[in-house]
């Protein structure tokens, strides 16, 4: 292939021009409409920028690797050019790098690429602890320190669990419900693509003139609207996460909608499409009002527009309640797939029947309504009108009513199973009491005078962590553990995989138990320094964090060595009755060449002869058997016959 | 059987005892709860033990953690029990190896699900009602309130006494005496918060908020801000005293007499030497960043302003109305506001560079 031909062709050849041309056209914009306007300096670097980099060359980087190609090509009337399959299956590590339609290596793309961004935010939470080992300034000033705890939260909550949930909804579910791929699979490319350009920006916010945007991950304004250039990197970063979201809900529920198996009612589906269904039905509706409020932000900053400057008729406590209004339900956006991860975990790892599995689905469909009853319960000492404190604090606490029947439910599912404790099963069960806890510190917080005295405290970094970290993370990694062999076709170390759950169960409570206690004690957090008396406290915090943070490479170590060398992996190494697991590890590239037809719920462990799917009449899948590889005559790709 | 039969179908599949893997066990579940019973007593005598708070310095501080040590005695049976239930059913109803079994196929049972939406219900409606109550209580207005304005500011907190006519930059509250905290802002939002009183309600810009404490307890305790306010934040602390009624009267006096005559900081007052230059220092918040023997500062985000080594006055008013005009090596640009040609008055800019030349000694 020639260069030119490379610079024509999507990929990265063609990405790195577009980033060029967009970068050139945004800068063209601001030099001439500056000129116009006879503004000096016409070169200015700020509006360079935030219109070249953080707009022009973004875009230009998805057309240019190829994103928008076939949509061009149907929108000028130009002849598509006909889907010969080659966006799908991956046959090399290569074509992990190129935009692919495969829901399953779309769903890997996620996967590794949220990892990495985790292991990021995860250094960053290292630097931060090192710190904080004593009082005083050590190894950062307090610039960078704001920046590390801002750029940390920000990666963990917008790029590593909310789509880490969604690479691996993306992966199992189509598979889950007998579908050969999600409903839109260009959209679906298209939502992967912008992800990466999201974490690129908040790690480059460093090299922005004035450090990382360090206002925390809630960037309250009027702070955010008065920081350096690297606020701009948040406020549009934000932007293309939200989208890439949004662009994904839709798509699940699309797919999770029409695409179902025959036979699969909505009684039929496994709890994890139930937990992706409710969760994308969250996003859709709350993630456009913080794509609004960092809006406001962009145009404060940028435009001189007066949102949340009271002297002008702004309303600083607006920017809370929009940005809470996304920012809670996100906190469901992050537990919710997790539930269905544990339901599905727990289930076959203990050969049980989910309990009371339509109150399972029922519970997390009054927790998306209740979730965006509640916003409110983060701005008890914000000012706002003081009676709205009772019917929020009322509304936060009866949450924990479904969110108590799960957990209860899953009690009660391992009550008489046949327990296997493997990796996954251990992540759940540490899920379920590190859940409990954080659970109950939010019930407290729920309490209005309580939680007056410690908002804003460590108190809140201990629940926050307890919740997404003891919750959401271990379910991810339960996740992970319990679809490795599907993913991969090749099993993980059972005693590396165990040696990690300990080591993280054990130094997560050591690192973040004692932070209730410096937090009621009276430690403020987003702090780079403290007062003495909790100098021991954090110490200790700290050295358990690094270890904690060492656990983690025992993970990507068995992950890296068992997806090169592991055993093989048959198509049903747990003994699940779920349909992602009747076909070969990993699947065909079409995912079935029959498909499947649901005759019972998913979960009828210990009810003789019956199973949850059958591929032919009469013959149930479930014996192990490997359907035919993929190949010949397999179900029809998804191609559109417009 | 259809599996909507099924999901409904409760007991009929026997009582748990029939398990043969519990068979040999009389009562599984009352032995539960005697350990769970157990175990919650032992939790919560642990947990009530532990000292979690600061000490108690105003009148609603113990009600407050009266309130922490219910929600302590609620929470931990509701841990205890999910422990209990996952630790006994993973020791009894772990799989032998070679186990190919399936558990018991058990899809629900109503009037358990019943029980366990039931009881939380009620117990977090009790704690909401408990908890409301507690809320009107501690924020009922009391008979001789001082009202007290507090304003937060990068990095620092300045305090009014309407009633004194008296501007401070410390916090002197008499003890036993109401007070009615009305907070304030000058630039973006900040949190006032004395962890011992237990209160705290953020300052935001364009509005007035209020926090009512009654100190019952004499004593020096540090005011907090807790939101995140930029670059100082972690050293916007400064002290509250808490005295007896007639140490708060001397130590108006003591300020009125220091401020000259009444007239609050940095007015005037007649004085040959012009605005107060070291007041200037703490309540234009440069002691929040900056370390400075003679004012006490001892911030560490910018230089230390005592060790300048030789300057000029000229280049000390370039650096405070243009920080980013020279950076010092060592320090970022963009961190210190860029706003002081405007805040200060020409007298006080003045003031504060004649008074930091000077500190270079």
């Amino acid at each position: 292939m020639t260069f030119a031909q490379r610079l024509t062709r999507p990929g990265w050849y063609r990405a790195f021009l577009g980033i060029a041309l967009g970068f050139g056209l945004g800068t063209t914009i601001v030099v001439v409409i500056r000129s116009l306007y006879g503004w000096d300096p016409v070169w200015d670097q700020d509006a360079i920028v935030t219109v070249g980099a953080l707009i022009g060359a973004p875009f230009g980087y998805l057309i240019g690797i190829g994103c928008f190609d076939y949509w061009f090509r149907w929108a000028s009337g130009a002849p598509t050019i006909p889907e010969d399959h080659s966006g799908h299956g991956a046959y090399s590590w290569r074509d992990y790098f190129r935009v692919n339609t495969d829901h399953k290596v779309i769903g890997i793309q996620y996967i590794c690429t949220t990892f990495f961004f985790f292991v990021c935010g995860g250094l960053m939470a290292m630097l931060m602890r090192a710190e904080l080992a004593q009082p005083g300034t050590q190894f950062v000033d307090p610039n960078t320190f704001n920046g590390l705890f801002s750029v940390h939260a920000s990666l963990m909550i917008f790029l590593f669990i909310i789509p880490v949930f969604a690479g691996i909804a993306n992966y199992v579910i189509p598979l889950m419900i007998g579908a050969p791929d999600m409903a839109f699979p260009r959209l679906n490319a298209l939502s992967f693509w912008m992800l990466p350009i999201a974490g690129v920006m908040m790690l480059t916010s460093y090299f922005a003139e004035g450090g990382a945007f360090a206002t925390g991950w809630t960037a309250y304004a009027p702070l955010s609207t008065d920081t350096p250039m690297g606020q701009q990197f948040f406020t549009l970063g934000v932007q293309f996460a939200g989208a890439s979201s949004i662009a994904t809900a839709l798509n699940f529920l699309v797919t999770i909608i029409t695409m179902r198996a025959p036979g699969m009612t909505f009684w039929r589906m496994p709890l994890l499409v139930w937990a992706n269904f409710t969760t994308s039905l969250l996003v859709v509706i709350a993630t456009p009002f913080i794509a609004g409020s960092q809006f406001f932000v962009l145009l404060d900053r940028t435009l001189q527009t007066r949102f949340f400057d009271y002297q002008l008729g702004g309303d600083v406590l607006m920017y809370q309640h929009v940005f809470w209004f996304y920012s809670h339900p996100a906190v469901y956006i992050m537990m919710l797939p997790g539930f269905g991860i544990i339901s599905e975990v727990i289930s076959t790892h203990a050969r049980k029947p989910v309990f009371g599995y339509r109150m399972m689905a029922f519970s997390l469909v009054a927790i998306v309504i209740l979730g965006f009853t509640v916003w409110a319960h983060h701005m008890f000492v914000s000012g706002m009108q003081s009676w709205i404190r009772i019917p929020m604090m009322i509304t936060t606490m009866l949450i924990a009513v479904p969110t108590g029947i799960k957990i209860f439910s899953w009690l009660a599912t391992l009550w008489r199973g046949v327990i296997h404790l493997r990796t996954p099963m251990l992540f759940a069960l540490g899920f379920i009491t590190m859940f409990t806890l954080g659970g109950i510190s939010g019930i407290m917080l729920a309490v209005v005078p309580f939680d007056i005295h410690v908002s804003d405290t460590y108190f809140i970094v201990a629940h926050i962590h307890y919740v997404l970290f003891g919750g959401s993370v271990f379910t991810i990694f339960a996740g992970i553990y319990h679809w490795f062999p599907k993913m991969t076709g090749r099993m993980y170390d059972e005693g590396l995989g165990r040696l990690h759950f300990w080591l993280s169960f054990v130094f997560f409570n050591l690192t973040f138990g004692p932070m209730h206690l410096v937090g009621i004690d009276g430690m403020p957090r987003r702090v780079a320094d403290y007062a003495e008396q909790y100098a021991t406290w954090n110490a200790i915090i700290s050295i358990s964090a690094f270890i904690f943070g060492a656990s983690f490479l025992i993970f990507l170590y068995n992950m890296i060595a068992s997806w090169r060398h592991g055993p093989a992996a048959v198509g049903n190494p747990w003994r699940a009755n779920s349909i992602e697991w009747q076909v070969s590890s990993p699947p065909p590239v079409f995912n079935f060449d029959e498909v499947p037809t649901v005759v019972a719920g998913p979960y009828e462990y210990g009810v003789p002869g019956v199973v949850h799917a059958v591929f032919k009449e009469k013959e149930p899948a479930r014996e192990g058997a490997v359907p035919a590889p993929a190949g010949g005559g397999g179900a029809p790709p998804p191609v559109d016959d417009r | 059987m259809d599996e909507r039969d099924r999901v409904q179908d409760d007991e009929a599949k026997g009582p748990p005892e029939t398990d043969p893997r519990i068979a040999g066990e009389k009562h599984p579940v009352a032995k539960m709860i005697g350990i769970g019973v157990l175990a919650s007593l032992v939790g919560i005598a642990i947990t009530l033990w532990i000292d979690w708070f600061p000490e108690a310095g105003s009148t609603s501080a113990n009600k407050i953690d009266t309130l922490y040590d219910v929600l302590l005695i609620c929470s931990v049976p509701v841990f205890v029990l999910v422990m209990t239930v996952a630790i006994y059913s993973v020791v009894r109803f772990r799989a032998k190896p070679g186990d190919l079994g399936d558990g018991a196929p058990i899809h629900g049972n109503t009037r358990l699900e019943v029980i366990w939406v039931t009881i939380p219900f009620l117990m977090v409606t009790a704690l909401a009602i408990y908890g409301w109550i507690t809320l009107d209580d501690i924020e009922a207005k009391q008979p001789n309130e001082m009202v007290v304005n507090v304003t937060g500011q990068q990095f620092t907190w300045t305090f009014q006494y309407p009633s004194e006519k008296l501007d401070a930059k410390e916090l002197v509250l008499p003890v036993d005496r109401p007070v009615d905290f009305r907070i304030h802002t000058k630039d973006v939002i900040h949190s006032f918060w004395v962890p011992q009183f237990r209160l705290k309600s953020d300052a935001v810009p364009g509005l007035t908020t209020t926090v009512r404490v009654t100190p019952d307890r004499e004593g020096n305790f540090e005011v907090v801000c807790t939101e995140l306010c930029g670059l100082g934040h972690s050293t916007m602390r400064q002290f509250a005293s808490v005295v007896s009624a007639g140490e708060f009267r001397s130590w108006v006096a003591d300020q009125k007499k220091a401020a000259g005559g009444g007239a609050p900081a940095g007015g005037g007052g007649g004085q040959a030497s012009g605005p107060d230059a070291a007041a200037l220092f703490t309540s234009n918040g440069c002691s929040g960043c900056h370390t400075l023997a003679e004012a006490g500062a001892t911030a560490k985000v910018g230089p230390d302003l005592g060790k300048l080594g030789k300057v000029n006055a000229a280049f000390i008013r370039t650096s405070i109305v243009d920080p980013n005009a020279e950076v010092t090596k060592g320090y970022k640009p963009n961190i210190m506001p860029q706003d002081f040609k405007d805040k200060l008055s020409k007298e006080e800019l003045d003031a504060l560079v004649k008074y930091l030349l000077k500190a270079q000694g």
